[in-house]
C-alpha cells in the first residue's frame, strides 16, 4: 500500500492585486500541484518573484490560495494543526534585541514546548546549531550563518512532521551553508519532511525531489538527476590556459548560441543551446549538472548582448600600473574585539579583486573601511589615488559603492531614486537623463520605472542598486554581496556587466559567498577571524594554498584554508 | 483549528514574558511611560494656566489731580493688573502693539472736576482687540475695579449706596475659582489619551515591519490571546503612568484627592481599555510605525485635547461637533477624573462613563482581532 501524501497541492493558483492602484493584477501562482511523501525532501527553486514564498505561505497556512486544494496531512489546509507544521519565514522571524535563548524559549512555548519541562530537547537543539555558547547573546549580533541556524531551530523546536524552510541559506558562507543543510537533516530525522526554497541550486540538488518555479508554473518536478538531463548533450569542458581565464569565459559568453559558462577550477565550463560545442578548440562533452538543466530550462533563446553599462565608462587603461584601491595595514578594533587586523592589498585599474570569508569575519569590515563608511583604528586606505583619512569626499565620488542590504529609498519609484542618485553625484539636464536611460535601457528597468522600489521583486531591486552604483562611470566599484539572495540568471547578467566594466580599466573590489564567482576574480583574499589567510589568483589559491593540498575545486581550497587556520592557534606577532 | 488550545495560556504567557523583555531593553519605554507624564503634567499645571493675573496694563493719568492719582494707586494695589504709568497713550501705545501691554487705561483731563460735579466721566480703556479673551477680562476686570472704586469714595465722603440687588457667588468644589484645578485632572487624561495610543501604536506595527508576525501567526497561538498578552504589559505600564501622573497631582500642585483609589482604579482602567484599543488598531491596520505614530498622535492627543471639553465647553459646541465628542474616549474619563480628585465617588456618574469607555475598548478590540487575520499580504 502506497503510504498517503504528507503534503498534496492539486492546481493552486494565486494572484495579488497590483502594488498600485490600475497595476495590472500579478499571477503569483499558476495551477502549481505537487505531492510529497512522509520523510521526503523537496526543493523549491526558480527565479526570483517565481512564486516560491508565496506557495510556502499557502502550504504554512498564512495566504490563501484562490483556486486548487491544499492538504496537508490529509486535511484540508484551513483544518491545519499548527503544532505539526514549522514554518521558517525568509525574513527568519527573530527578535534581534533578545538574547538567542529569549528568541528560542519564545518560540518553544508558542509551539508547546516547555523549556523547563523539556531540557533536553532544548538542549539537543543548542548542541545542533552550536549555539550553546551564545545563548545569552542577542540573535541581531549573530553572524549570518548563526542567525538562519537560531531562525530554524525556533521554527522546528517542537519536532514538526512538515518543516517548511524559506531561503534558510540565502547570504550565507559556502561553510555555513553546509552546515545549515546538515542542520535540517539532523532535526528533520527520517520521519519528518522538508520542503526548502533556494535560489542556489548546489543546495538543491541535495534534495530527494526538486520543483522548479518560474512565473508561477511549475516548470519541473522530479528528481534533480532529471532536471540535469534536460540539459544532456550540451555541456562542454575545455582546460584554461593560466592567463586570463575571466576574459575567455567571457568571450564564451558571447558566442551565439551558447547559454552560459563558468570556470570550474582549470577548465572551462559551456552551456549551449545545440548539441553542437561552442567554437574553438579542446572542447568535450561533459555530463550535465542540475544548474545546466535550470540554465536550459529558464533559457530566453537569447545571446548575451555586449554591456551597455559598461560602454559609457572611459576607457582607463593607460595608469594600469597605478594601484585604484590600496589598503595598507588596515585595522578595525571596537573595544577589545578586533574586526580586522592587519588588512593589506591592492587592486589595479582592469582587475577584479574579490574578497571572500565566512560570515563575520571581518570581510564587511574591511570593505566599509575602503569606502569611507568606517575610520580604520590604524593603518590607511587610497582609492583613485586619494587619501581616505584626508579627503574621504572626494574619494568618494571616485567610487561607485553598492550595498549589501537595498539602501535606496523603498517608497520612492525607481524613476525618483535614478533622478535622486543622478542628482546627488552631480549629474543634471541632459547628463542626467542620459545616464538614466543608459542604466534603465541596460537592466532593464523599463517595466518597473514607475513602481515602487520597496515592493520590487529582489532580483529587480539588486539591479536597480547596481545601475544607481554605476551611473557617474567611477574609476572603482565597490561591490558587496551583489548577488546575495537572487538567482542564477540575475547573477549570470551580473557578471557580464561587471567583467565588461572592469575591461574598461575600472577596478572592481567584490564580496561574494558563490565560489564560481570567486572563480571570475583576477585575485582573491581569503579572511577569517579577522585576518588574511591567504591571497593570490584562484589559480594559486587552489593549487599553493597549502603546502602539499592541490584543491581541485575553490570551494574545497576554502574549506582547507580555513580549518588549518582553525587548528594551528594563531601565532603571536612579534 | 476546532475546539479550546490546552495550551493556550502557556502561549499566551510567553508572549508576555517577551513583550516584557522588548520594553525592559527599550529606554524609549521609560521615556514614554515615566518622562513624559512629568513633562505634560508640569506644563499642564505649571504653564497652562486659565487665570488673568497681573495683566500688564499702561496708564495714562491726563487729569494729575487727587482723585486720579488715588484710582492709580488703587488699581495699582488689584492683584489683577500690573500698571505701568506712561505720560501719553502715543508713548505706551508701542508697547501695546508689542504685545508687552494688554491694555492702556486713559483717566482723561477733567475727572476730578467731573467727580465732584458729578457729570457722567469716562475713563478710556485700549485693548488689544486681537486677543479677545484677554480684552474681554480685562475690561470686565477694570469695571469691577471702578466700581469697588467708586463706592469706597463714595463710603468715605459719607454717602452711602445701597445696591438693590447682590449677587454672591460661590464656587462649589473649587471655592479658590483655580483653573489648576480643573486643568490637571485634564491634563492627566490627556497624558493618559497619549501614552495609551502611543504605547500601542507601535507593537504591532513593529512586529509587522520586522516580519516577525510572520513567525507569530505560523504558531498555534489563537489570535486573540495574542491580541490580549501583547495588550496586557502595556495596560500595566498605562496604569504606571497614570499613577505618577496621581502623584504630581496630589503632591506637586495640592490638589485634594477627595474619591477613592478604587474608583481611580476602575476609570483609568475602563479608559487603557479604550485608548489601547485604539492604538492597536491602528497599529495593526497601518502596519508601519511611522505611519502609526502619526495616527495616534493626530486621533489620540487632538481629539482628546479639543473634544473632551477639557479646554472648550462641549456644550458651546455646534451640535455636529457635540456628536463627534461622543467617540472620543477622554470625554468619558475627564468628567470622572475631575470628579475623583474635587469631589469624592460619584458612581452614578462613574458607571455610564466606565460603560461608555469599555464599549469603546470592546469594539477596538474586536475590530483588530478581525483585522488581525492569520494571512500575510
Amino acid at each position: 500500500m502506497a503510504e498517503a501524501p504528507l503534503l498534496r497541492l492539486e492546481g493552486v493558483s494565486k494572484r495579488f492585486k497590483g502594488a498600485r492602484r490600475g497595476a495590472a493584477p500579478v499571477d503569483a501562482l499558476r495551477g502549481v500541484s505537487l505531492s510529497l511523501a512522509p520523510g521526503r525532501k523537496l526543493g523549491l527553486v526558480g527565479p526570483d518573484a517565481g512564486g516560491k514564498t508565496t506557495l510556502m505561505r499557502i502550504m504554512a497556512g498564512l495566504v490563501e490560495a484562490d483556486a486548487g486544494a491544499v492538504e496537508l496531512f490529509g486535511q484540508p489546509v484551513s483544518e491545519l494543526d499548527r503544532n505539526l507544521v514549522g514554518y521558517m519565514p525568509q525574513s527568519g522571524a527573530l527578535y534581534a534585541e533578545l538574547t538567542v535563548r529569549q528568541n528560542l524559549e519564545l518560540y518553544a512555548r508558542l509551539r508547546g514546548v516547555e523549556p523547563l519541562e523539556q531540557p533536553d530537547r532544548m538542549e539537543q537543539l543548542y548542541r545542533l546549531t552550536g549555539l550553546a555558547a551564545f545563548t545569552e547573546r542577542p540573535a541581531g549580533k549573530l553572524s549570518g550563518g548563526m542567525r538562519q541556524k537560531l531562525a530554524m531551530a525556533c521554527a522546528v523546536v517542537a519536532a514538526p512532521r512538515l518543516m517548511l524552510l524559506d531561503e534558510p541559506s540565502v547570504g550565507v558562507d559556502p561553510v555555513s551553508r553546509r552546515e545549515i543543510w546538515q542542520l535540517a537533516l539532523d532535526l528533520a530525522g527520517e520521519t519528518s519532511s522538508i520542503v526548502w526554497t533556494t535560489n542556489i541550486i548546489e543546495d538543491a540538488a541535495r534534495c530527494d525531489e526538486l520543483l522548479l518555479l518560474h512565473e508561477g508554473a511549475v516548470l519541473y518536478a522530479g528528481p534533480p538527476d532529471g532536471l540535469a538531463g534536460h540539459a544532456a548533450g550540451q555541456c562542454f569542458s575545455r582546460p584554461l590556459s593560466d592567463d586570463g581565464p575571466r576574459q575567455a569565459l567571457q568571450a564564451l559568453q558571447l558566442q551565439a548560441g551558447v547559454i552560459g559558462g563558468r570556470i570550474a577550477g582549470p577548465r572551462l565550463h559551456a552551456l549551449t543551446r545545440t548539441s553542437s560545442p561552442p567554437s574553438g578548440p579542446g572542447w568535450q562533452a561533459v555530463a550535465p549538472s542540475a544548474d545546466d538543466g535550470f540554465s536550459v530550462m529558464l533559457d530566453r533563446g537569447e545571446d548575451l548582448q555586449p554591456s551597455q553599462l559598461a560602454e559609457a565608462f572611459p576607457l582607463r587603461l593607460d595608469q594600469a600600473d597605478q594601484p585604484a584601491i590600496a589598503a595598507i595595514g588596515m585595522t578595525k578594533r571596537y573595544g577589545d574585539f578586533t574586526a580586522a587586523q592587519d588588512i593589506s592589498f591592492t587592486v589595479h585599474p582592469g582587475e577584479i579583486f574579490g574578497l571572500l570569508g565566512p560570515n563575520g569575519a571581518g570581510k564587511s569590515t574591511t570593505f566599509r573601511m575602503l569606502c569611507g563608511l568606517a575610520r580604520p583604528s590604524a593603518g590607511r586606505g587610497t582609492v583613485a589615488g586619494r587619501d581616505l583619512s584626508g579627503g574621504r569626499a572626494a574619494a568618494r565620488e571616485a567610487m561607485g559603492y553598492m550595498p549589501q542590504r537595498f539602501s535606496l529609498y523603498g517608497d520612492l519609484s525607481v524613476a525618483a531614486n535614478l533622478r535622486f542618485v543622478a542628482g546627488s553625484y552631480g549629474l543634471k539636464g541632459p547628463a542626467a537623463r542620459a545616464a538614466i536611460e543608459r542604466v534603465v535601457a541596460a537592466l532593464d528597468l523599463g517595466p518597473h520605472w514607475q513602481a515602487m522600489s520597496g515592493l520590487l521583486p529582489l532580483g529587480v531591486k539588486q539591479r536597480l542598486a547596481l545601475g544607481a552604483a554605476v551611473m557617474h562611470t567611477p574609476p572603482v566599484l565597490f561591490l558587496d554581496e551583489p548577488t546575495s539572495g537572487v538567482d542564477p540568471l540575475v547573477r549570470r547578467e551580473f557578471w557580464h556587466h561587471i567583467n565588461a566594466i572592469a575591461a574598461r580599466g575600472t577596478a572592481v573590489l567584490v564580496t561574494t559567498h558563490f565560489m564560481d564567482e570567486a572563480e571570475n576574480c583576477d585575485r582573491l583574499l581569503l579572511i577569517n577571524q579577522s585576518e588574511a589567510i591567504a591571497t593570490g589568483t584562484p589559480r594559486d589559491l587552489r593549487r599553493n594554498a597549502l603546502p602539499g593540498l592541490a584543491a581541485d575545486t575553490l570551494e574545497e581550497a576554502f574549506f582547507a584554508l580555513i580549518e588549518a587556520q582553525r587548528q594551528v592557534p594563531a601565532e603571536v606577532a612579534a | 483549528m476546532s475546539g479550546r488550545d490546552p495550551l493556550v495560556w502557556r502561549r499566551a504567557a510567553a508572549i508576555r514574558a517577551k513583550e516584557w523583555a522588548q520594553v525592559w531593553l527599550d529606554p524609549s519605554t521609560f521615556g514614554l511611560v515615566v518622562l513624559m507624564p512629568l513633562i505634560l503634567m508640569f506644563l499642564f499645571g505649571s504653564a497652562v494656566t486659565l487665570d488673568v493675573r497681573e495683566t500688564r496694563t499702561g496708564l495714562v493719568d491726563l487729569d494729575h489731580s487727587e482723585a486720579s492719582v488715588d484710582l492709580a494707586a488703587s488699581l495699582a494695589s488689584n492683584a489683577y493688573f500690573a500698571i505701568e504709568s506712561g505720560p501719553s497713550v502715543a508713548a505706551l501705545e508701542p508697547a501695546l502693539r508689542a504685545g508687552q501691554l494688554r491694555g492702556i487705561v486713559v483717566i482723561p483731563d477733567g475727572f476730578e472736576r467731573g467727580l465732584v460735579a458729578g457729570q457722567p466721566l469716562d475713563v478710556q480703556l485700549l485693548t488689544d482687540g486681537t486677543q479677545v479673551n484677554i480684552a474681554t477680562f480685562l475690561t470686565a476686570h477694570l469695571r469691577g475695579a471702578m466700581r469697588d472704586w467708586t463706592q469706597a469714595r463714595a463710603r468715605e465722603a459719607g454717602v452711602v449706596v445701597q445696591p438693590v440687588v447682590r449677587l454672591l457667588p460661590r464656587y462649589t468644589y473649587n471655592p479658590e475659582l483655580e483653573s489648576r484645578y480643573m486643568l490637571v485632572p485634564g491634563a492627566i487624561g490627556i497624558v493618559m489619551a497619549m501614552i495609551g495610543s502611543l504605547l500601542t501604536a507601535l507593537i504591532m506595527a513593529r512586529e509587522y515591519e520586522r516580519g516577525t508576525m510572520e513567525g507569530l501567526l505560523s504558531t498555534p497561538i489563537p489570535i486573540p490571546a495574542l491580541v490580549l498578552s501583547k495588550l496586557l504589559p502595556y495596560y500595566v505600564l498605562g496604569l504606571a503612568s497614570t499613577a505618577i501622573c496621581v502623584a504630581v497631582a496630589v503632591f506637586g500642585y495640592g490638589l485634594p484627592f477627595r474619591g477613592s483609589l478604587l474608583a481611580l482604579f476602575v476609570i483609568a482602567s475602563a479608559f487603557l481599555a479604550a485608548v489601547l484599543g485604539q492604538g492597536l488598531l491602528i497599529s495593526a491596520a497601518t502596519k508601519n510605525q511611522f505611519v502609526s505614530t502619526q495616527f495616534a498622535l493626530l486621533s489620540g492627543f487632538l481629539p482628546s485635547l479639543l473634544l473632551s471639553g477639557f479646554l472648550f465647553e462641549i456644550d458651546s459646541m455646534p451640535t455636529a461637533i457635540q456628536w463627534l465628542t461622543y467617540i472620543v474616549p477622554a470625554r468619558y474619563l475627564i468628567p470622572p477624573l475631575q470628579s475623583v480628585f474635587l469631589v469624592g465617588d460619584v458612581w452614578s456618574m462613574f458607571l455610564p462613563n466606565i460603560l461608555a469607555l469599555l464599549a469603546i475598548g470592546g469594539f477596538f478590540f474586536l475590530r483588530v482581532t478581525r483585522a488581525i487575520t492569520r494571512r500575510i499580504a
